[in-house]
């Protein structure tokens, strides 16, 4: 972190204490209360919001659910029937999908409502740019697809499953074997984590960095750096539409590759 | 210089390493959302799913069901107009035949009737002329008598004066000589 401090004490200093630019300590939010003795923050009433705003949605479209839907109905069918079909039953297979539907679909809503609280008006966090969040999903779904792998094919036969390619044999198995077992059981769950985390820690940095930064070039007295300022505005509203994208798309590979570990898991042939 | 120490401090903590406390709280808030979903949402979804699915393929299969009857009730109906017009015909057919043969008939027993009446006809004309002879006969013995005993100037009623005409008769016959004799009888 002496790279973040020496960055930040580097920006402090030419703006003479003026501006604290955005860093890896915009993170560190300070506790909204305490609860016993224990710091709540606000990543973490987030958190408990998104699961508490899925339910009331969810529950209220598919409580008293109609054959002809009405526009609740049809929005949270639209979104079950997108991770049922699309990500669970075209990646695990029609045979055993069902199982892990429930699953998927609380992953996928839980990432998307939590990232998209970045750009959400006073809220204005993504939860998972805190990296304590994304473990437990991350793990949970190596778990989920492990678990599955060993009970189709038993302890042993999954390690071979994961771990052999079929059609290979002799001594570049020595190479292989170590080589799929380090990327099908150890990396998987790490790359799931930071891929969500790290887009989700930059994106929400590049907005504040964007915010902040033209405020304090508008604010700065000097008419140059006014200009310089709006155009920061101006690429922060850009750079928001971006990440509405990406906040997309993360929840959206997150659960693919969820879904997609877990039919190769259960599938016949490596 | 305070706020500058105070990022420094809060920059001390490493944003890979994760806090223990957010992670539980992960746990927790990410169970209580999956059981949630899976007991209250999912089996809802589905149940939906299934109940539109076999609507369709219902509607569809009563359609096709319905289609087949009628198609089925279509042919029924054809062939039974089609019995019908051969009936009719067949009817038709009948009842001109029915009719010749009526008209036949009516000839057959109008002529026989006629036949009849002529016969009837003839003979109550033979018998009303026997009798029309009969009594013509009768008539013509009285009225022959009668007009005798006119002529004979004298009825010839009672015995006594038939014998006595006769006796005249026969005393004018002497008389005479010439005769118009039988003029009465026959």
């Amino acid at each position: 972190m002496s790279f973040h401090q020496s960055l930040g004490s580097g920006i402090v200093a030419a703006e003479g204490g003026g501006f604290h630019a955005p860093g890896p300590g915009s993170f560190e939010l300070p506790p909204v209360f305490e609860l016993g003795g224990f710091g709540v923050t606000k990543p973490m009433l987030l958190l408990v919001l998104s699961a508490v705003l899925i339910l009331g949605f969810t529950i209220a479209a598919s409580r008293n659910a109609q054959l002809v839907p009405g526009r609740l109905q049809f929005a949270g069918e639209a979104v079950y029937g997108f991770v049922r079909n699309n990500l669970a039953r075209d990646n695990i297979g029609s045979e055993h999908y069902m199982k892990f539907v429930p699953y998927l679909f609380s992953l996928f809503l839980f990432i998307l409502v939590n990232n998209y609280y970045g750009i959400f008006p006073l809220l204005q966090f993504p939860s998972f740019s805190r990296i304590g969040f994304v473990i437990p999903l991350a793990i949970i779904s190596w778990l989920v697809y492990v678990g599955t792998g060993v009970w189709k094919h038993g302890p042993l036969g999954y390690l071979k499953h994961a771990t052999m390619p079929s059609g290979v044999g002799g001594p570049i198995l020595l190479l292989l074997v170590p080589l799929e077992f380090f990327s099908n059981i150890l990396v998987r769950p790490v790359t799931l984590t930071l891929r969500l985390f790290g887009n989700m820690f930059a994106g929400h940095l590049l907005l504040i960095l964007f915010a902040t930064g033209g405020a304090a070039l508008l604010t700065s007295g000097n008419l140059l750096y006014g200009g310089v300022g709006i155009l920061s505005f101006a690429l922060g509203i850009g750079v928001s539409f971006l990440e509405m994208l990406v906040m997309f798309l993360q929840a959206y590979v997150f659960t693919l590759l969820s879904s997609m570990y877990i039919g190769e898991a259960l599938a016949d042939e490596h | 210089m305070n706020t500058a120490i105070q990022a420094a401090t809060e920059e001390a903590h490493n944003p890979l390493v994760p806090v223990f406390s957010e992670i539980v709280l992960a746990l927790i808030v990410f169970a209580i959302l999956f059981f949630a979903i899976r007991k209250f949402v999912v089996p809802n979804f589905e149940k939906t799913f299934a109940e539109r699915t076999q609507a369709i393929e219902g509607g569809l299969s009563a359609a096709e069901t319905k289609q087949a009857e009628a198609d089925a009730k279509l042919a029924e109906l054809e062939k039974q107009l089609a019995d019908a017009r051969h009936e009719a015909a067949r009817i038709r057919e009948e009842a001109r035949e029915q009719g010749a043969q009526i008209v036949a008939e009516m000839r057959e027993s109008a002529q026989a009737e006629a036949a009849r009446i002529v016969e009837h006809g003839k003979t109550q004309i033979e018998a009303e002329r026997q009798q029309a002879v009969t009594s013509l006969r009768a008539e013509v013995g009285t009225l022959a008598t009668g007009l005798a005993g006119r002529i004979v100037g004298e009825s010839l009623d009672d015995e006594a004066r038939q014998s006595r005409v006769v006796e005249r008769f026969l005393a004018e016959l002497e008389s005479d000589g010439s005769t118009t004799s039988g003029s009465g009888v026959n």
